[in-house]
């Protein structure tokens, strides 16, 4: 069970990040999540939205070079702990994360952490087998 | 089928050319002399005088011309008619300096227009064609030679010049346009932007393009090829011969034949000035044979270029030239290493990339720096820091394993590499400032 994510390639210069978020504003497109990995040079901005086909295309068609790639989303409680332990299970089933971020649930109480990972399908079931369920997309909205 | 425009000079043998070529350049010396105060006190000075020059044997005793002697003459010093018998000038953009001013008489023209046709019949050029030209229209001589060759022809000629990419688009489509002539980065601009709007190369009619006036590389030619749905011709000339059209391609595409009827070649070494035997890499000089107003004898090109008299399936027997490896005077010189741009643009194509780059050379505590930035296209790009960094690192290697020295590799958006529609800037030496 895996969400897609989109990454949009954002050169590091004064403006680039409000060009390509004023860009999906304008098509009506609704962030649930985002990061951003910054190099001197670049910044790779990860978005997570409601209507993932229309902010690809609005984005292609703006001239910004993307990619989908396929990402786990957990539900984690808000309480100290949450996060270790799905760490804990990761890292014993040696699964090698790249980056990982989180966001608030709609929902009271939750967040969902993002994990970009090595092996999806043997990352989801590491954490089946520890009782951590992944999440789909609708899940998140 | 290979077709000719003037077979009686396009396939003479080489005792024909040579006889041709020696009587047109005692004549020529002899008005050069006559006529061009320059030429005669340089022909003075080396103690040669018009009838020490017997046959096209003698070439290498007479001086040799260079872009410095232009600039010295400007605008009339090297003029050899009245200028009541010229009708027009042709000028070079003055990228390297200052101008260079042609001037040519209604009989120049008509020789320079023949060597056009001669190029767009070796592309599969007849009368039954639509030939848009969209080189440049103006002081260029782009444009003009290639509408003056393609009326030659007897082609329905589309004057376009350069630039309105949609306009051309859309009389090319309308218009069913057969035979393109631009520059190959307007070439390739034309290919992106059909692309974009959604038309695959089979919906437009063209077959074949003529494409010069900046160096290309060979897959370059590929991608316009594919792109347009054409095979694409390259063409070779120069403002101070006359323009395009010196060197033309045929279908079997390996290399230039040099209208040698018209404009002599010779091979020489750029350091000593010594002429090269047939195979060996020099400079390209050339000789007008038989222009009137602007007869320039041994004019040095800068061009680095090998010319070779293998038979060519075309049929053809004028010698041909490589496409050029580079300028002496646009070789940059990268902590003691010559480095030509097309070597790294031939290394981009290569390794996937868009052929959109640009190269920055600086001095960085006395040491040269040099950096290439390439516009990401979507294949390359990945969601994590570090496959795109590992893309940057490698192609640094690709271009290390080149040129022997190590660049930064920049990774940046599409479409922010400025794309001209006239000649491409790919090289900014900030190290010139300093000088």
């Amino acid at each position: 069970m895996s969400v897609r994510q989109i990454s949009v390639f954002i050169e590091n210069k004064k403006g680039k990040l409000a060009e390509a978020s004023k860009y999906l504003a304008e098509h009506n497109v609704n962030l649930r999540a985002l990061s951003i990995a910054d190099t001197s040079e670049f910044g790779i901005l990860r978005i997570i939205c409601d209507d993932m086909e229309l902010a690809q295309s609005v984005l292609n068609e703006g001239g910004y070079v993307t990619t989908v790639t396929d990402v786990l989303a957990v539900k984690i409680y808000d309480k100290p702990g949450s996060l270790a332990e799905i760490l804990q299970v990761l890292s014993e089933a040696n699964i090698v994360i790249e980056y990982t971020y989180a966001f608030l649930s709609s929902k009271p109480d939750s967040a969902y952490i993002i994990l970009r990972v090595d092996d999806n399908q043997r990352a989801a079931a590491a954490l089946a087998s520890a009782g951590i369920k992944t999440a789909n997309q609708d899940e998140l909205f | 089928m290979a077709n000719y425009y003037q077979p009686q000079f396009e396939c003479a043998s080489h005792e024909e050319i040579r006889a041709i070529q020696s009587e047109k350049l005692v004549k020529q010396v002899k008005h050069v002399y006559e006529n061009v105060k320059y030429y005669r006190d340089l022909m003075d000075e080396k103690g040669v005088t018009p009838d020490d020059i017997k046959s096209i044997d003698d070439l290498h005793k007479l001086p040799f011309l260079s872009k410095a002697d232009l600039r010295d003459a400007y605008p009339y010093g090297l003029l050899a008619t009245d200028l009541k018998n010229c009708v027009r000038i042709h000028s070079t953009s003055g990228t390297t300096g200052r101008r260079v001013v042609a001037f040519y008489t209604q009989n120049d023209i008509d020789l320079w227009e023949d060597c056009c046709a001669r190029a767009i019949v070796a592309a599969g050029g007849t009368k039954e064609d639509v030939c848009q030209v969209a080189y440049g229209y103006g002081l260029f001589t782009g444009g003009s030679g290639l509408h003056g060759g393609s009326h030659k022809v007897g082609s329905l000629t589309l004057p376009m010049s350069s630039g309105n990419t949609e306009r051309q688009i859309q009389f090319m489509r309308d218009l069913h346009a057969t035979i393109i002539c631009c520059t190959p980065s307007y070439a390739a601009y034309i290919g992106e932007t059909l692309k974009e709007m959604g038309i695959s190369p089979d919906e437009i009619d063209l077959k074949a393009g003529i494409f010069g006036a900046e160096p290309w590389t060979e897959a370059m030619r590929r991608d316009i090829e594919k792109s347009l749905g054409i095979k694409a011709y390259d063409i070779y000339g120069l403002t101070e011969t006359s323009g395009p059209g010196v060197a033309f391609e045929c279908e079997a595409q390996t290399g230039m034949h040099i209208n040698e009827d018209h404009f002599f070649a010779e091979i020489i070494d750029p350091e000593t000035g010594e002429v090269l035997p047939e195979g060996e890499k020099g400079e390209l000089v050339f000789t007008s044979l038989d222009k009137e107003a602007f007869p320039l004898l041994r004019y040095r090109t800068r061009d680095i270029c090998i010319l070779s008299r293998e038979k060519c399936p075309c049929g053809r027997t004028l010698v041909k030239m490589c496409k050029p490896m580079g300028r002496s005077d646009d070789m940059l010189i990268i902590r003691g290493v010559n480095v030509f741009p097309s070597q790294i643009e031939t290394v981009l194509l290569n390794e996937g990339y868009s052929p959109n780059y640009l190269i920055e050379v600086d001095r960085d505590r006395n040491t040269d720096t040099l950096d290439v930035s390439v516009e990401l296209t979507p294949e390359q790009f990945s969601d994590t820091v570090k496959e795109i960094s590992a893309k940057e690192k490698a192609l640094a290697a690709a271009i290390k394993t080149m040129l022997g020295i190590n660049p930064k590799v920049h990774l940046v958006a599409p479409k922010t590499i400025t794309r001209s529609e006239g000649k491409a800037v790919r090289v900014i030496d900030k190290r010139k400032l300093h000088d």
